[in-house]
């Protein structure tokens, strides 16, 4: 059982019947009065997004997900296949179900893939995944404009905002949760 | 703004505080911060300490110095409220709080717009930015009930939200978003309910002499009439702790002393300003976490 409290972005809790995963979580409470926090969720089964506002004393039931780890094969369009490196059985997940998640997918990495009873439902990834920079501009050396990031576009397509020196081919740790630049990767 | 440049800011800010309140007369004190009681709130979980609390406020402590003769002081402190986090809120944050003697509630909001005109001159700063807004700090500011912003802004009126239990809900999503955009708002005069340690209006005792600050949206401070009838304030002390029982916590022992000292406690008026706030507000910072030098988790 969770509390209000416990709230936090990635956490996933079952809200009539139906697990869902919070994907946005703000925190709120005037000096006196009570803690309001506000998620927006994912519902895990339909991929649609829903709203909703608790207060403290509130209390959830965890989601029931089975975890397996399986290996990310290949995109296909909206389909993302997995395969559980044990019995070699493949599934598929399509993009609505992965969200942000398939921006730090590449082929043969290895992530937990959450079933709610029997279906895939979406996957956890590594916190950190290192990822090739595939398009950057040159940093003008002597650029002291000010600016000290620049965005580059990633081997998945994903674009964020990195330090001016990191260049094309170079490899980049990513952090999942937040999606941002930690530091570049020999 | 990096990190160097907004503690500087912060820096400057607090100075220019101090040099405020010595101006005016204040005695700067500091107080324990972990103690062996607090006043029981429904909705602020304290922090234990090896058998104690770490301060929620320096209430406790200040009332009794003012209660002990001293008739104007200030505290810069740390205070601590447990699973308070988010874009405005740390579980550890910094807290000015000023009591003054002889002075009511309206004193007090006047005193509030001084401050920011004297830390708007020391920063050289008449406006502040907040998002997408900029408000003027001059005076006078915006004088608003709660009753009035409930009718201006609220789906419902303010009664009835009493009624139903849902005054914060209404307040966080319609209300507090709304208030101190053109200028200031001081919103005061709370339903009697929400009075907590302030007295009720002579003239009217539906409604507790207590505002709050407010600046595009943002809730900087909280002030009283200080309540200095030791019945009626343990009185609502004990509905408090009931509360705190109903969302299964145990609240602590009741606080004797403060409650005894209180017969000593002169017509007063007290006020509580999130000085992380103030810094956010004076260096337009959209975090609380840009204006520390650590958050918890980056310890």
């Amino acid at each position: 059982m969770y509390n209000a409290s416990d709230l936090r972005k990635g956490l996933k809790i079952m809200i009539d019947g139906d697990p869902y995963i919070i994907n946005e979580f703000e925190f709120n409470k005037p000096g006196k009065g009570q803690a309001h926090y506000r998620c927006k969720m994912r519902n895990l089964t339909t991929g649609n997004s829903a709203e909703r506002t608790y207060r403290s004393g509130d209390k959830f039931e965890p989601a029931p997900l089975e975890e397996r780890t399986m290996q990310f094969l290949y995109s296909q369009g909206s389909e993302f296949h997995f395969m559980d490196t044990k019995d070699f059985e493949q599934i598929v997940l399509d993009a609505g179900h992965l969200g942000d998640n398939a921006h730090f997918l590449v082929d043969n990495m290895e992530v937990e893939v959450l079933f709610f009873k029997g279906q895939p439902m979406d996957v956890t990834l590594p916190i950190f995944v290192n990822l090739t920079v595939t398009q950057a501009d040159p940093w003008a050396k002597g650029d002291t404009s000010g600016t000290d990031t620049k965005p580059v576009t990633v081997e998945t397509g994903y674009i964020l905002q990195v330090p001016p020196f990191v260049s094309e081919g170079d490899r980049i740790q990513i952090d999942t949760r937040t999606g941002t630049y930690v530091t570049r990767v020999k | 703004m990096g990190k160097s440049s907004l503690l500087w800011r912060r820096a400057a800010v607090i100075q220019a505080v101090r040099r405020f309140f010595q101006e005016h007369a204040y005695l700067e004190v500091d107080t324990p911060v972990r103690l062996p009681c607090l006043i029981p709130e429904a909705y602020i979980e304290p922090e234990e300490a090896s058998g104690w609390y770490l301060q929620t406020s320096p209430e406790i402590c200040m009332k009794r110095l003012l209660s002990a003769g001293i008739p104007r002081l200030f505290q810069i402190c740390k205070c601590f409220r447990r699973h308070e986090r988010g874009a405005r809120h740390l579980p550890e944050f910094t807290m000015l709080e000023w009591y003054r003697s002889e002075a009511d509630y309206t004193d007090l909001m006047t005193e509030c717009e001084a401050l920011f005109a004297f830390l708007a001159e020391a920063q050289d700063q008449r406006e502040v930015v907040v998002g997408e807004g900029r408000v003027g700090l001059a005076a006078p500011w915006e004088r608003l009930t709660v009753a009035e912003a409930f009718s201006r802004f609220a789906p419902i009126p303010l009664a009835e939200a009493m009624a139903q239990g849902l005054f914060d809900e209404i307040f966080i999503q319609h209300v507090e978003p709304r208030l101190g955009w053109e200028r200031p708002c001081l919103l005061h005069d709370y339903p009697a309910a929400m009075g907590a340690l302030a007295r009720l209006r002579a003239d009217n005792l539906e409604v507790a002499e207590r505002f709050e600050l407010y600046v595009g949206g943002l809730e900087l401070a909280n002030g009283f009439s200080e309540l200095t009838d030791a019945d009626e304030q343990r009185a609502r002390l004990l509905a408090d702790q009931a509360t705190i029982r109903t969302q299964g916590r145990e609240p602590g022992p009741m606080p004797e002393r403060f409650l005894t000292d209180l017969a000593n406690l002169p017509r007063s008026a007290g006020i509580a300003l999130g000085l992380d706030r103030l810094v956010m507000l004076f260096t337009g910072a959209q975090s609380i976490d840009r204006v520390v030098a650590f958050t918890p988790d980056s310890l």
